[in-house]
C-alpha cells in the first residue's frame, strides 16, 4: 500500500526519492507516529517533503490517494440537512434528486461529491466553481466560493475538514504567483559568482595561516578578486499603460536590487528615446544622454527592459512620434542603437504572452530584439534568463 | 526521550511529531518559518525540556563548514615555536575543535543548533553532508577518526535566503512553522504574559491580526513583535479602551511602531487608517 502512495506522490511531481521513502517506513516500523491518519500526514509530510511551496501539491495528492480512507468524516454531525438539500437542489439534475431520495445519506454523500468534482472538470480545474480543486467544499475552511460556511471558526469543527484538506499552504505553493522571492529565484540563474581574472588582492588570512605553517618563511598568498560578475542595465517603464504593471515591476525591481551588485536603473515612457532618466520625480529635470550611457558602460553589460511594448506604432517608427517631445530620431532607432552596444539583451513584457499578437508595436519590438521578448512569469523568467546568460 | 512542548513553549501537534520523529530516528530537523515564528527558541527549549546540554553554531556569510568541526591554528604553533614551548612538538594542542567535535565527543547526548544556514555560502550544507549522516569526520592534521558517541539531535534554522541542495534536503526532516492562528496565538501570548489583563489582550489581538490583514505591507508583524508591543503595553500600562477606536473610528493604536518597522508600512497604515476615517 505504502509503495503505491510513494509513486502516486512521484506521479504528482512531488520531487520524492527512495532515501526518503526508507526514512518514512523506519519511522512508522519504531511507532514515531500513532494509528490516527492526521499524525500519519504530518509524519509523512515532515519526512517527504522538503520545501513548503510543495505542501499544498502534497497536500492534494495526500487527499486524492487518501480520499477512500476517510470518507468525508463528521460530517452527519456538522452539516444541517436543510443545507445539504439546499445545495442538492442547486448541483443536481431533478431526476438524479429524485434517485438520490431513495438513497441513504451516506450514498447521497458520495454522489453529491462526484458530481462536485465532475463540475470540476468542465469548469477548468474548478477555479470558479469550488475555489480549492474542489477537494473541501464544505466546512469551515472558508474557501467555498459562495461564502457558505459551517460553524465558526472555532477549533471545535476540526473534525469537519481533514487538515490536508483545507490547505493553508495554497499562497506558499510558487507556481501560481509571481512573488519577489520567485523572481529572485528565477534571476539567480543569471547570477554567476566568478573569480576572474589574475590575482589581485592580498590575502591576509592566507598568508598569516600559509606562513605560520611554512614554519615562518614569509609566503604571501593572493586571491583573486571575488564579484558578482554580471552586470546588468536595467530600463524600465514608467506610467502610461505601465501602470497596471507598476507593482509587478517594482516586485522586480526590489528582487534585482539584491541580486547584483552592478545594476544600473533607468526609466522611460513607452520607449527609449535620446535620453532617460533615474529619478522619476525630477524625470523632466534630470535627463541623461542615451549616448553617455553606451560610452559609459561596456558591452559585457546585459540589457533588461521591463515594459508592456503597448503603444501606437508612430511612438516607435517615426521621427516625432513620441508623445511626450519632439523627438528627432524614430525610437526604433535608438533601440538598435543599445542592443548594439550591449548585444546580450532581453525585453520582459507584464501583458500576457496571449495578447502579444493583437498589439502591433509587441510585434514590432519584438522583432527588433530578435525575438528575446518573455513574458513576466515565472517561466518566462527562466527563459529570459538562460537566453542572456548564453555566450555571446 | 520525548518533546511535548515546554512551560514558555507553545508547540503545535505537528511541529511536536516533528521533532519527536527527528529525536527517534535521529536524523536532522530542517525548520523553516516566517521571522520571529520561534525557530531557534525551539532548539532552545527541546533541550532545556529534555534536560540536555545545548550546542549552538550561528553561521555567518563567512562561516565555512570545517570551522565546525575544528581548526589548526598555525599561527600560534608558530608563536610557540619561536619561543622554544614544548607543546609545539605535539600537533594535537593547536587543534581547536568546533560546535559538531564537542557534540560527538560529549559524554551525554545533546542539542546542537546549526542557526540560519542559508547565510552561509550555497556549497556550505553539501560540505557537511556526510558528517551530519554517518555523525563521523576525518582529522588531517592528526589522522584521526573523529566518530560521535552518541548521535546529537540536531536542530537548523533556514530563512530561506537561498534554495539548499536537495542532496542535503534528503538527509533531513523538514517541517515549516506556520503563523500561529488565533488560538495558537492566545496560548503564546498566555505563557508569556500569564496575568494579563483579558480584555486588553483581547483588543490587542484584534489590531494585531488586523494589521496583518492590511495589504501591500512589506514586513508583515510576527510572534515576537507582538510580545515586544504587548510589554510595551503593559509597560505604559495602556488601558484596552485606547486600542478599541472610540465611536467606531478608526484609530492608529498606540505604540505602532513596535508592530510595524518599516517607515514605508507605517506610511502606509497611516494613510489607510485616514483614509478609513474621512470615509465614515
Amino acid at each position: 500500500m505504502l509503495i503505491d502512495f510513494f509513486l502516486h506522490l512521484k506521479a504528482s511531481k512531488l520531487p520524492v526519492s527512495t532515501r526518503e521513502f526508507l526514512t518514512l517506513l523506519e519511522g512508522l516500523r519504531d511507532g514515531v507516529c500513532g494509528q490516527a491518519i492526521d499524525e500519519f500526514y504530518f509524519y509523512a509530510r515532515t519526512c517527504l517533503v522538503k520545501d513548503e511551496s510543495r505542501y499544498d501539491r502534497f497536500d492534494q495528492a495526500f487527499a486524492v490517494y487518501f480520499k477512500g480512507v476517510t470518507e468525508i468524516p463528521g460530517l452527519d454531525k456538522e452539516l444541517p440537512e436543510e443545507w445539504l438539500r439546499a445545495m442538492m437542489k442547486k448541483h443536481l439534475s431533478p431526476e438524479e434528486k429524485a434517485q438520490l431520495e431513495k438513497l441513504g445519506w451516506d450514498k447521497l454523500m458520495d454522489e453529491f461529491r462526484k458530481r462536485l468534482e465532475e463540475q470540476k472538470g468542465r469548469h477548468q480545474g474548478g477555479s470558479k466553481w469550488i475555489g480549492t480543486g474542489g477537494k473541501s467544499p464544505f466546512g469551515n475552511s472558508g474557501y467555498h466560493p459562495e461564502g457558505i460556511r459551517v460553524g465558526g471558526e472555532s477549533a471545535g469543527n476540526r473534525t469537519a475538514i481533514k487538515v490536508w484538506e483545507k490547505r493553508e499552504y495554497r499562497n506558499l505553493d510558487d507556481s501560481l504567483d509571481l512573488g519577489t522571492r520567485n523572481i529572485k529565484v528565477a534571476l539567480r540563474r543569471l547570477r554567476r559568482f566568478a573569480r576572474e581574472g589574475a590575482a589581485e588582492e592580498l590575502d591576509l588570512d592566507g598568508t598569516i595561516a600559509a606562513t605560520a605553517r611554512n614554519a615562518g618563511w614569509l609566503d604571501l598568498m593572493m586571491r583573486p578578486e571575488r564579484h558578482n560578475a554580471v552586470k546588468v542595465l536595467l530600463f524600465l517603464d514608467v506610467g502610461g499603460s505601465m501602470d497596471d504593471h507598476v507593482k509587478a515591476c517594482e516586485e522586480l525591481f526590489s528582487a534585482c536590487r539584491a541580486e547584483f551588485k552592478h545594476l544600473e536603473h533607468f526609466y522611460f515612457h513607452n520607449c527609449v528615446y535620446e535620453s532617460v532618466w533615474r529619478d522619476s520625480r525630477r524625470r523632466h529635470a534630470e535627463r541623461i544622454p542615451v549616448h553617455d550611457l553606451i560610452h559609459k558602460y561596456g558591452p559585457d553589460y546585459k540589457l533588461i527592459f521591463v515594459g508592456d511594448a503597448t503603444m501606437s506604432p508612430y511612438e516607435i517608427l517615426h521621427q516625432h512620434g513620441s508623445i511626450e517631445h519632439m523627438n528627432q530620431e524614430p525610437g526604433a532607432d535608438w533601440l538598435r542603437r543599445l542592443l548594439d552596444a550591449w548585444p546580450a539583451a532581453t525585453w520582459l513584457n507584464p501583458e500576457p504572452e496571449r495578447l502579444w499578437p493583437y498589439r502591433q508595436s509587441i510585434e514590432i519590438i519584438n522583432g527588433i530584439m530578435a525575438q528575446r521578448m518573455y513574458p513576466m512569469t515565472l517561466e518566462g523568467l527562466e527563459r529570459a534568463m538562460r537566453q542572456l546568460s548564453k555566450k555571446t | 526521550m520525548r518533546f511535548e512542548g515546554s512551560r514558555d513553549y507553545v508547540a503545535t501537534p505537528d511541529l511536536m511529531l516533528a521533532v519527536n520523529a527527528a529525536i527517534k530516528l535521529q536524523r536532522p530537523l530542517l525548520i523553516k518559518g516566517e521571522p520571529g515564528t520561534g525557530k531557534t527558541m525551539l532548539a532552545e527549549e527541546v533541550a532545556e525540556a529534555l534536560g540536555l546540554p545545548l550546542l549552538q553554531w550561528h553561521i555567518k556569510s563567512t562561516t565555512k563548514a570545517q570551522q565546525g568541526l575544528y581548526e589548526y591554528d598555525a599561527v600560534s604553533r608558530l608563536r610557540d615555536s619561536q619561543l622554544g614551548d614544548d607543546r609545539v612538538k605535539d600537533i594535537a594542542n593547536y587543534i581547536v575543535k568546533g560546535v559538531l567535535w564537542q557534540a560527538f565527543e560529549s559524554e551525554n547526548p545533546c542539542v546542537v543548533l546549526i542557526d540560519e544556514i542559508d547565510k552561509a555560502d550555497i556549497e556550505f550544507p553539501n560540505d557537511l553532508l556526510r558528517e551530519l549522516d554517518r555523525m563521523e569526520f576525518h582529522v588531517y592534521e592528526t589522522r584521526k577518526t573523529i566518530q560521535a558517541r552518541h548521535r546529537p539531535i540536531v536542530f537548523i534554522t533556514s530563512n530561506n535566503e537561498k534554495e539548499l541542495p536537495d542532496a542535503f534536503l534528503r538527509r533531513c526532516f523538514f517541517h515549516y512553522i506556520r503563523f500561529p492562528d488565533r488560538d495558537t496565538m492566545q496560548r503564546i501570548v498566555d505563557v508569556h504574559f500569564p496575568d494579563l489583563k483579558k480584555d486588553l489582550l483581547r483588543e490587542a489581538l484584534e489590531v494585531f491580526f488586523g494589521l496583518r490583514d492590511v495589504p501591500g505591507l512589506k514586513k508583515k508583524p510576527s510572534t515576537s513583535e507582538l510580545i515586544d508591543w504587548l510589554k510595551l503595553l503593559v509597560a505604559e500600562d495602556i488601558p484596552p479602551e485606547a486600542l478599541r477606536s472610540q465611536d467606531q473610528r478608526a484609530v492608529v493604536p498606540p505604540l505602532a511602531g513596535a508592530l510595524l518597522k518599516n517607515e514605508q508600512d507605517l506610511h502606509l497604515f497611516e494613510r489607510l487608517v485616514f483614509m478609513a476615517r474621512n470615509n465614515r
